[in-house]
Order: structure tokens, then sequence, then C-alpha cells
């Protein structure tokens, strides 16, 4: 923190020195936020982690490849099969379009970055800004020193590094910056009042809708905070200029984008914002005619518009109840739903419930991604109600918000973290504040001769004096105060003076010596242990790719790289016109590196079409091969885990599948995979369980491995043993049996009588070159 | 076992074509090897003339089957006994097309170093190597099949010219051999089979053999190598290798079972191959093994003085069929490979891959030469299809030349050095540092001077004077403000200074701080003079003024009022009276005095505020 020069004998040098210095804080806060999430990329390689980022590569390719307008149009017929998914309209366009920018601007000027290395440095370049953003967000509520502590937390808060490590090319990645940046460009039009900023916040906003489902957050807060501030008399026309532009802007704006389209002003998400509207009009109506009218004049004119106006307001709100009512979710979509009322998911939508980052979050999760803020959070509340100022409720309110989201789901803790990190950066600096002054105060030598050599790097010339807190609270203001020249900041600076709200605490805060110092070296350390923790946290549990596993045993480290095994198998050896049936987690990373077509992926639009390749995988292998062989499927592809104890494989997603295909296929029965309640696999599993494709195809051959064919994650002998399979046929097993891919057996085996037809069963490569003669499947 | 032997009948009835020139091979010993998927045929020909005519070219016949995957043809001639295996021996061969000659014969003419006289003779020894000359039969096998593999030729050395005496053996790799053709003198040693000796044989005599055995030697073929080598004369030499590799043998049907594979490697799998042995020179550094989607992790390195070996697994065994795609890359010390002659620089390396055993359909080498080379030239062993290509890589502005070589058919022998040459000015390569310096500069000075200069467009209109002067208002309130806050510090002091003296008694300390805080004081009226003047006259500060010139007021009479205070208080412990005196005569003065401040820090802020 560095401390904000005073204005002594030279200002203008030191705000120049405390500019600089606080710009080469911040300069080494973006390259620390970099640099600290570049684990993944030592540690493993430069690769595209997990899932959805697989999808965003392919996206991302694909738009270098063929150009903007080519991507808008783009139907892609490699996934959902045969449905197709029209991806320029379905996909949030924000992070592709940015690190496809990247990559053009960068291929433009001659440096032939592959779209994989931009796509892998993505996320950590965003961070960067994304602690750059929470410094100036930070600086409008409570000033640069606070500004530079919590762009510091921010920069390795554990959340966000879990979303934003190289390789982790998500859309949160540039969606958490655009998210700080849309409210600081808030809090600054909020400050200054400012038309220009109004406008580059409704841009921000688009930038966010863009970028990521979650703008719904913004489009929900900013009206909250909104009419937080009439309700408290806090109405100005800076909040009118702040909300107004962006309400009208942001939506026309967010209308513009294909994914969101009309529901920028048809779902319930965003009628909060409309509501606001309304009212903060009515507010400035009042406002003015206050101003113009007499006050006599004014009451009477008060009685007749309450009482017309109460009237039409009552008609408006009933239609539009009763519009909202008409359908049957209240027009809100399932996920905002679920975190409204949370046991709505797990009633109604399974495949909402079914993923793991959509479940509530454990305490132990709290430590792990958010660590000691967790502890300071509750100080910087205290500490933005002293004084409460628009921008400082705001954070309060967007903290109390975001709490409340991340105890939904896990994947929220994404939006608390900078929440968190904003609070504890206030309550560290004031902290800081605080306990130096005290010492400082208490030192001899520092008091007698603070008046002439007040100030250099820390909050100073705060002698015996009464209103200590205001000071500080104009140093901090003045701190970023650029040297005389630049008259363009200096206007800006006009209006940063307006902006804290004037603190009336005129006590003096004074803690003995011992305890100050004493305080300042536990929070140093509690700085260092959140420091030790994040870089941890990056290194060790955050930074696995997922798709290479390795593990440590005496003899050294393993790899398991048995996907992309499976998936290089599958892009050299099968056709490329081949359809390749997975449960859905596989569906983007089966596209994007296999290239083949799938069934179902992880955007999980279509729950029919799920539930079908469920009920296929649930289902005896017969009525399997019928599902399947139905729907054009070459390949069945299976995660199992049983030989090196991969815990998140198929057999344990099973049930899921079950419920999900038993939603929509009745004749999938839950209770008949359980044997009492219990999901087990060995010699007490029930028939079904034993007969169905995803047990055959997970242990088949598996007892001759070790004789028992005891299952490593399960912990477990299992049920049946000796099996052979009768539609099926073991094409690929990858090394540590991770990955086993089935084709389906030609239908000529099952139909008796009928003359043979030659050679239909080859091998792989010989289906490839006849691809194009392939004979027409009879089930058609 | 069904052969074709469909060379036969067109050639027994060629068999009376007339015999080019007068010469007669003595002796011809052949020697096939079988033992890797690449067939050499090494021949020891002693060639005697017996016309009357010397003799400058000397043919090789090739059947078409063979003469299509020919790959790669040499051969030396041996003076004496002693063996010249010398490149530089090497004599020059072409294809020649010869009328009169049976059309599925294909002929090579070898240039004799000094032509033959009558009479005389010569050894000579050719090596010719094939691809896909073996044929696997059967052509499909499972998963625990062995591969098995066919190979057909002449038992009889094919030549237009008489054989007196020849023989042949055929070495197979340590395996079953199914069968072979048995014809006279045919002898079976372990694995090698020989036929022969044959004496006075006519020309184009063929007597067709074929063998049947078992190969499970890795059968890797790269349909298609792209070798991109790039230099740097910051002393690097980057090489990238790009392979699309198949399994050329057998195809696989049926399952893969990987539990057979693991279990028994050897048995259910041994068709399979599952590494590859790259064998870099030495002291290469940076080597990467991967494919499109990331590291493949299954390689290991070695390396010694002498080489660099780079062991490799794909991603998956490969069986037959089955195909993959990687690239390897590693760079290499420049000095190395890098010469120069004649004022040309030159590159010297190998052109082949550096995997063993590998036979490349289609090689592509491409030469990324420092942007600013001139005059390329290349010479190679052997015949090429050269073109030019342009590469736009890291800050280039023109783009770097790229030769580009191209050749089919590439096996183990063509892994010979040659030499790109060009010219290159050194000083060019300062020319993307010079560049990356001055963008750099010029965007800092972009930097300073849109901070330092004045954008405004037009100087003279309302609103750019208004804010002008607006902002020298400001400039002058600022300094007001700041001296304001000298003031009320000064204050601080004094108090401070009395309460030392409630504490210590000391009076002359007191009196000194009141005298420095006099004198600060009076430095600061000074200095508020002519910026309250220049505030009063300026118009835009009109609104702001009187509340400035409140706030001095406010603020002088707080000073007096202290004054007044202070002096009192000094007074009364001059006098030693009692602190509750003291604490008397000040109080109405404290309560003014807070009431005051508190004045002066509201005026304070409304000035902020605006």
């Amino acid at each position: 923190m560095a401390g904000p020069p005073e204005q002594a004998p030279a200002p203008g040098l030191r705000y120049a020195f405390g500019s600089v210095l606080s710009f080469f804080i911040l300069l080494l806060i973006g390259v620390f936020a970099f640099s600290i999430r570049l684990f993944s990329v030592i540690k493993y390689e430069s690769v595209i982690h997990e899932f959805d980022p697989y999808f965003n590569y392919r996206v991302t390719q694909f738009l270098t490849k063929n150009g903007i307008y080519d991507f808008w149009n783009w139907f892609d017929d490699r996934t959902w099969y045969p449905l197709g998914r029209v991806i320029g309209g379905t996909v949030y366009p924000g992070l592709t379009l940015t690190a496809g920018t990247i990559w053009w601007l960068l291929n433009s000027l001659n440096i032939p970055l592959s779209v994989e290395t931009v796509c892998v440095f993505t996320a950590p370049i965003f961070s960067a800004f994304a602690a750059w953003a929470t410094y100036l967000l930070t600086k409008e509520v409570k000033g640069a020193g606070a500004g530079l502590t919590a762009a510091a937390l921010l920069a390795m808060v554990p959340s966000y590094i879990s979303r934003s490590v190289a390789g982790s090319y998500d859309n949160e990645a540039v969606a958490i910056f655009a998210l700080i940046f849309t409210f600081y460009l808030y809090i600054k039009t909020l400050n200054t009042g400012s038309l220009f900023y109004a406008t580059l916040n409704a841009i921000a906003y688009f930038y966010m809708v863009c970028s990521w489902g979650g703008y719904t957050f913004i489009i929900n807060l900013i009206p909250m905070h909104a009419l937080l501030c009439i309700v408290t008399g806090r109405y100005s026309s800076r909040l009118y200029v702040a909300y107004a532009p962006l309400v009208v802007l942001g939506t026309l704006l967010a209308a513009l984008v294909p994914v969101v389209g009309f529901n920028a002003v048809m779902t319930s998400e965003h009628f909060a914002s409309f509501l606001v509207f309304i009212i903060i009009h009515v507010v400035a109506l009042v406002d003015y005619i206050k101003g113009s009218l007499s006050p006599k004049m004014f009451k009477v004119a008060v009685t007749l518009v309450v009482s017309v106006g109460l009237a039409v307001c009552f008609a408006v709100v009933a239609v539009l109840v009763a519009l909202v009512a008409s359908s049957p979710t209240m027009g809100w979509s399932g996920r905002s739903l679920s975190l409204l009322d949370p046991t709505y998911a797990s009633k109604y939508i399974p495949i909402i419930a079914s993923v793991s980052e959509h479940q509530p979050p454990t305490w132990p999760s709290y430590f792990m991604d958010i660590n000691v803020l967790a502890f300071l959070v509750p100080a910087g509340i205290i500490a933005c109600f002293l004084p409460l100022s628009d921008a400082s409720s705001f954070v309060v309110l967007y903290i109390v918000t975001s709490v409340y989201f991340s105890g939904v789901m896990v994947r929220l803790m994404l939006v608390l973290a900078p929440a968190a990190c904003i609070m504890s950066g206030i309550a560290l600096s004031e902290a800081f504040d605080v306990f130096t002054r005290s010492i400082k105060f208490q030192l001899p030598g520092l008091s007698g001769n603070s008046e002439v050599n007040a100030g250099d790097g820390s909050s100073s010339t705060v002698v015996a004096q009464n209103d200590a807190a205001k000071t500080d609270k104009r140093e901090d203001t003045l701190k970023d105060r650029p040297s005389r020249k630049n008259k363009k900041k200096e206007k800006e600076k006009e209006h940063v003076e307006k902006a804290p709200v004037k603190s009336k605490v005129k006590r003096l805060l004074v803690l003995p010596l011992e305890a100050s110092v004493v305080a300042l070296l536990l929070i140093v350390l509690l700085g260092a242990f959140y420091v030790v923790h994040c870089v941890w946290a990056a290194a060790e549990a955050y930074s696995a790719p997922s798709i290479v596993l390795t593990s440590h045993s005496h003899d050294g480290l393993h790899v398991f790289d048995d996907f992309r095994e499976a998936y290089a198998w599958l892009s050299h050896n099968t056709d490329v016109d081949d359809k390749v049936a997975s449960w859905w987690d596989y569906g983007y990373q089966t596209t994007a590196m296999a290239n083949r077509t799938v069934i179902v992926d992880n955007n999980t639009w279509n729950n029919t079409h799920i539930a079908t390749v469920g009920t296929a995988m649930s289902s005896p292998e017969k009525a399997a091969w019928e599902i399947f062989n139905s729907l054009d499927v070459k390949y069945v592809l299976v995660v199992f885990g049983g030989l090196v104890g991969y815990p998140s494989d198929d057999i344990n997603k099973f049930l899921w599948m079950v419920r999900i295909g038993g939603g929509v296929f009745p004749h999938i029965k839950e209770p008949d995979y359980l044997r009492d309640g219990q999901y087990r696999i060995d010699s007490q599993a029930t028939p079904t369980m034993l007969n169905c494709l995803m047990y055959k195809l997970s242990y088949y051959r598996f007892v001759e491995t070790d004789g028992k064919a005891f299952d490593r994650v399960r912990r477990t002998e299992i049920g049946k043993k000796y099996f052979k399979l009768t539609h099926f046929d073991e094409v690929f097993t990858t090394h540590h049996w991770m990955v086993r891919i089935y084709k389906l057996r030609p239908p000529k085996n099952r139909i008796r009588g009928k003359t043979k037809k030659p050679k239909s069963k080859g091998s792989s490569t010989t289906s490839s070159k006849r691809g194009g003669t392939r004979k027409k499947n009879p089930w058609h | 076992m069904g052969f074709r032997f469909y060379l036969l009948a067109i050639l027994i009835s060629l068999l009376s074509t007339s015999v080019l020139s007068d010469l007669i091979l003595s002796k011809v010993d052949r020697r096939i090897d079988l033992t890797s998927q690449i067939v050499r045929i090494t021949t020891a020909i002693k060639v005697e003339n017996t016309g009357s005519e010397p003799v400058s070219e000397f043919l090789l016949a090739f059947p078409e089957h063979q003469a299509k995957n020919l790959a790669y043809l040499t051969s030396a001639a041996n003076e004496g006994k002693g063996k010249v295996k010398d490149s530089t021996s090497s004599l020059p061969i072409e294809a020649v097309d010869l009328n009169g000659m049976p059309p599925a014969l294909s002929f090579y003419s070898v240039s004799l170093p000094k032509g033959l006289a009558k009479g005389e003779i010569l050894t000579l020894d050719v090596l010719a190597v094939f691809t896909h000359l073996l044929r696997p039969f059967p052509e499909k096998i499972t998963q625990a099949d062995i591969q098995l593999m066919l190979f057909e030729d002449s038992a009889h050395y094919l030549s237009p010219y008489e054989v007196k005496v020849q023989s042949l053996s055929v070495k197979l790799p340590d395996a079953r051999i199914e069968f072979y053709t048995k014809v006279d003198n045919t002898k079976i040693h372990g694995s090698e089979i020989k036929y022969g000796p044959y004496e006075d044989l006519p020309s184009f005599s063929y007597l067709p053999i074929g063998i049947h055995f078992e190969s499970n030697q890795p059968f890797a073929v790269a349909s298609e190598l792209v070798r991109e080598i790039e230099i740097s004369h910051w002393g690097n030499v980057m090489v990238t290798e790009h392979y699309k590799l198949i399994h050329g043998g057998a195809q696989s049907k049926g399952e893969f079972s990987r539990l057979d594979y693991q279990a028994r490697p050897n048995i259910r799998g041994a068709s399979a191959f599952r590494r590859l042995v790259a064998k870099l020179p030495p002291r290469a550094h940076s080597v990467y093994y991967r494919d499109e989607i990331g590291n493949i992790s299954t390689s290991n390195l070695w390396s010694d003085s002498k080489k660099t070996e780079l062991v490799i697994e794909p991603r998956y065994p490969m069986f037959g069929g089955w195909r993959t795609a990687f690239t390897i890359g590693y760079g290499l010390p420049l000095q190395d490979f890098m010469f120069e002659s004649e004022g040309k620089r030159f590159l010297n390396i190998s052109f082949g891959s550096p995997i063993n055993d590998v036979v490349i359909d289609n090689l592509i080498v491409k030469v990324v030469l420092p942007e600013g080379s001139t005059d390329i030239s290349v010479s190679a062993p052997f015949l090429l299809k050269q073109r030019q290509e342009t590469k736009i890589s890291h800050l280039d502005l023109v783009g770097r030349p790229v030769h580009v070589l191209e050749k089919t058919n590439v096996v183990p022998e063509h892994n010979q050095y040659f030499q790109v040459y060009y010219k290159f000015n050194k000083l060019s390569m300062l020319r993307e540092p010079l560049m990356l310096i001055s963008g750099f500069f010029f965007l800092f000075v972009a930097c300073i001077v849109y901070t330092h200069a004045d954008l405004t467009i037009s100087k003279s209109s309302a609103s750019y004077l208004a804010k002008q002067q607006w902002d020298e208002v400001q400039t002058a309130i600022e300094q007001v403000q700041n001296i304001i806050h000298r003031c009320l510090a000064v204050h601080d002091k004094l108090e401070a200074s009395l309460r030392d003296l409630s504490r210590t008694g000391d009076v002359q300390a007191c009196k000194a701080a009141r005298k420095s805080a006099d004198v600060l004081l009076k430095e600061v009226s000074k200095e508020l003079k002519p910026l309250l003047s220049f505030l009063q006259s300026s118009l835009p500060a009109a609104q702001i003024y009187p509340k400035v010139e409140e706030l001095v007021a406010k603020e002088k009479e707080l000073q007096a009022r202290l004054m007044v205070k202070h002096s009192t208080v000094v007074d009364c412990y001059e006098k030693k009276s009692g602190g509750r005196d003291v604490e008397k005569k000040v109080a109405p003065q404290q309560l003014k005095l807070t009431a005051l401040r508190q004045e002066v820090d509201d005026l304070l802020d409304f000035i902020d505020e605006i």
C-alpha cells in the first residue's frame, strides 16, 4: 500500500512520485496476476483445459479460419447429430471474438502465434486486466490505497485462479474483467455524473453481455443499487446519469447479441431494470417539479399526481404480473430459477443439478477459494459504512448479493471473489491506515517535524489533529492527482474530489504503539499466509488440465494421457463422418480433439437428446444398439476408471444418465438400478444394472486383467464378470483403460436367412476408404 | 499360394531381341535384403567388353513393378578387388527410354568412367533400393495373426546382356518362412535362401520366384513429411518435422483388445510397432514431440557427443493400416551446419528424416532463410523438385525466402547432405531489434507528445478560453486551500505546544514555538494576498470568491483567537497560576475556537465540492 503523498512544499513532484509508484505497483500486480497463472503451462504444457474451453477453442479456430460473418452464420453439423447446433446464435461470442481479435492483431503485426497459444494465454492476460479494473473500482470507492490492496488480492485470489489459469479458456476468464470494469464505470459515472462514462459503461455492459450469461447479475445489481439510493434519499442527477443511459443503451446493445436478442426485454431477469427505470424517472420528475413549484403548489400537485399515478401504476403492474405469470417458469430461465430457489434444479431439471459446479459449496470450499478474505470481508463492510457513500453502498450491496449466490452454486463463487477482494482491500488498507497513523503519532521523532517532511510514502501529516480520518480521506482522493500540466486529467480530478462523501467522524483513532505494531505484524503475517495459500492453490490445486492426469507414486511421476490417446485414435483411424456417442461430458472434447460428429455435448440445450443417449446407456445391449443405430452412431465411447482408480468415470455418472433418461423415457426407472436404494455394481447389484450397456462396455473383459475384476474406484469386485458382447466390438482401449471405444456391429449379423453382404465388417480404415460408397442402413 | 507371374509371358517373347552392344557379364552376384520393409538389392557385376568398340554406357533393367517403386539407385565402379565404397566413385545414372526394348522394362543407363575398351573388365557395384515392394499376404490380419509378406523377383538376373555366371542370395528376417519357390540349385541356409549358380544365360532371361515369409518389422510409412529448416543467424537452426505416419503392413481387422496387447504384446500385436528411433545430430536442443492436440509424453531422449537419440512412441501402438500424425522439432547450433565459401554462405544439412527405417512417400523440405537473403541456390546429390516461397514470420516486413525441395519415395539412403547457398548481409540481423526499439521509442514519444500537446481544435473558442480560465481559478483555489491547510497545521502545532506546556511547564519552548509559528503565518499571509486578488479579478471565480473570502476571514479570526489563547495560557504559566484558572480563562476562547475550526472545515469541504 503505497501511502499517498501529501501536499507539501513540492506537491507536483510528490504527486508525480505517487502516481509513478502506484503505476509500477499496478504493473507488478499485472505481471504477478499473469505469471501466477502459468503454473499449468510450466507443470504440464500449453494446452487447453477441461471441457468447455475446448468448445471455445474450436469456435475460435473456426472464427480465425472463416471470418466473422461465417462465424455468425455457423451451423455446426458435427454436434447434436442429427439436429446440429446454430453456434453463432447460441454462443456468447465475447471470449471468442476477444481471442480472435488478439490473434488477428498479432498476426497482422507478423507475430505468428497459433490460435491455441492465444487461447491458452487469454485468461491470464485478462486476469491482469481484472486486477487493474479492481484497482480502479476500489479507488473510486475508498481511495488508491485500498485500490492497490484490492488489486493485489484479486490478482491471486484462488477462486478466480481456478477459472483463469493458462489454458482455462472459458467465458468467465474475460467475463470477470468485464464485470468489474462495468461496475467501475458505473461507480465512476455515479461519482462524476459524466455522460461520457455513462456511455462507456453501456459499452462495457455490452462486452459483458457478449461474454457471459452472468450479465444478468449486473442488470439486477445496478437497479437494486439505484433503488437503494432512491429509497435512502440519495437520489441525485448523477445517479440518473449513471442509471438511465445504462438501461437504454445497455438494453439496446444487449439485444444485438444473438444469444440474448429479445430476451433483453422479454425475460424476467431484466424486469427489475425496467421497473427501476420507471421509478427513477418518477423520482426525477418529482425532483424537477419540486424545484420549479412553490411548496404549496407542490403539495397540490403531489396529491393530484399520486392519485392518478397510482391508478396507472397499478394497472401497468397488474398487466405485467399477468404476463409474467402466464409463462410456466415465470419468465425465468432454469439457471436463474435455481438461483432464486436453490431446490428448484434438483426437483425439476436434473441436467442442471447433475453438473458438479451447480451444487452448493461446502464451507471448506469457501476457505479454499477465498481464504482469509472470508474473515476480512466483515471488516471491509464496516469500513464501507464509515462513511457510507453511494459507491461504498454499492460494494456492500455487491458483496451481500454475491455471498447469497455463491451459497447456491459453487460456480458463482467466482462472482463473490472480486467483491471479497474489494472488501478485504478496503479493510486491510483502513487497518493499515489506522495502525501506521497510530505509530506515526506516537513516535516522537516523526511527529515533531511532520509538518515539514510530511508524508513521503506513508500516510502522514496527521499530527495530533482531530479530523484525522478526514484528512486521510482527502489524501487518498488527492493521491492520484496528476501533475498540473495535464489539463485533461485536472478536470477528472475535480470530479474525483467531489466523490467522497465527507466523513464527519472527528474522533481521533489512536491505538497504543505496541498494539499497533503487533497488529501491523499480524496483518502482514495474514497477508503472507494468504499469498502462500494462493500460490499453493495455483500450483497444486487448480493447474491440472484434467485431460492429462498425473499421479505420484514411489517410482516417480505417472502420466495418464488416455483421453488424448483415444481422441487421437478416433481422429486418425475413423472415417471423417462417423458419429461417436458418449455421455455429454465428452462431447466438446470429441468434436474439438477428434473432429468427429457427436450426438450430445456439454451445451445441454436439448434434454430429450441427452435423455436418448442416457437411455441407450442404461438399456440392455440390444435395445441400446437399436437406439444408437437409429442415430447412425458408429462408435460408442465410454470412460472407465476402474483399472487405475480414476473416480469421475461414466460408472460414477451413470445414475445421472438413468435419471435424465428416465425423465423423458419412463421405462427407465431409477429404482431398477438400485439395490435397496444403494447404487452398487458388485454381486448385489440388480440384474438391470448388470445388463445395461454402460456396465457391459465398461467392464468388458475387465476380469482378465487381474482375475478378480476388482474395481479400484468402487473398491469392490464387480458383479458380473464373464460376458460377451453381442452387438458391439471393442475397437480401441487406451493404455490405462480409461477410454474404451466400441464399434456397433453391422446389422447383418442380426438378420437370419438373408444373404450375407460381403466384407462389411472391415477394420476401421477399410471403412474409411469405403466411406464414399457406404451401403444404406437397412434399419432406416 | 496363387502367384501371378504376370511378367513371364511378356518376357519370354522378348528374349529374341537384339543385344545392345557386345558387353558380356562374366559374373553377377546379387544379394537381396528383405530384413526390413525396404528392399535392398546389391548387385556385383563383372562387365566384359567383347566387341571392338569401346563402350561408355552400361544398361540396368528393372521390371515395371520394381521400377515404379525404385527409390534409390547407385552404382560404383570397383577397381580391382579392393572394395571401394566411396561415394565419389559413384557413377552417374539416368533413366533412358530405349526403342525396340520391351515396354514392361525400365532401363537405366550407367555412364562408365572412361569407356570400356575391348577386352577390358570392369566390376560394378549396383545398389537398388525399393519401397513398397513387399506385399502383405494376406492383406488383412487380426491382432493375433502374424504378418506375412510376399516378395517376387526373378531367380535369374534380368539384363539386356548375356550373363555367364550368376548367383542370388536372399536375406530374410529371422523368422518363419512360409514358402519359397524351389527351382534348380536352391538352397536354404538359416534365414538365407540361395539360388544358383546359374551359367550361360541369354539376355532377358527371367525365372520368377516368390518368397512368402513372416516379417514383423515396423512398416512405418510417412505418407507425407514436411521438414522445415529455419535458419536464424543469431545462432540457431530450428528443424520442425511434421509426420503423417501410417503402418504400411497388413491391415488390421476385427477387434483391438488392449488386454491381449498388454498381456502378450509379442504374440497379440506382433505386427504392430510402438516406438520409433530418431537419430538427431549431436548438440540438438529444445527437442519437442507433439501433435495437434498437445504434447505426447511418451518419448525419451539420450544424448552424447556423437549423437542425440530420440525415442518416440506414438500415442497408441500402430497396427496395420492405422494412421497417426505428429510433429518433432529440435534446435541445432548454427555453427555446425553453416559454412562460408567464396563470399557465400551455405547450409549443409541432411536431407531425409532422422527416423530409422521410415519410408517417406512424399518429402517436402522447406529451407527458411533469414529475411534479406539473396542469390539462393541448392546443390543436392539427387534430382529434386524445387520452388521458391515466402514465409512471413516474427516481425518480418517482406517475409523470408523459403526454398522448397520435394521428393517422392525417400529411403534412408537419401539421408545425404545437401547445400543451400545464399548471400546474406549480417547487418540485416539488426533489422528486427531496431524495428522493435524504434517502435517502442515512437510509442513513448507519442505518449509524451500526447500528454504535452494541447489538442484543442480551436484555441479562440469561448469554451476553450473559459476552460482555461477555470483551470487557472482552480489552481489558485487549490493553492489557497493548501495555504489554509498549512495554517491549520501551524495551529495544530501551537496547540501541541500548549499541551506540552501543560505537561512539562516549559514556557520557553512554548514561546519558541509561538515565534516560529508567527513567522510561518506571516509568510503564509504574504503568499495568500496575490492569490486572493487574482481570484477577485477573475471572472469565472465570481461565484466561488465569496466563499474563499469567507474562508480566509474565518481562518484569520481563528488565527487571532488562537494567538490570544496561546498568549493567555503562556501568561498564566508565567504567572504560575493554577491549572484550573487557565482552563477557566481559556474555556470561552476554546469554545469559539472549536466552532470556528468547524466552520473552516466546512468551508473547505464546500470549496472542495465545487
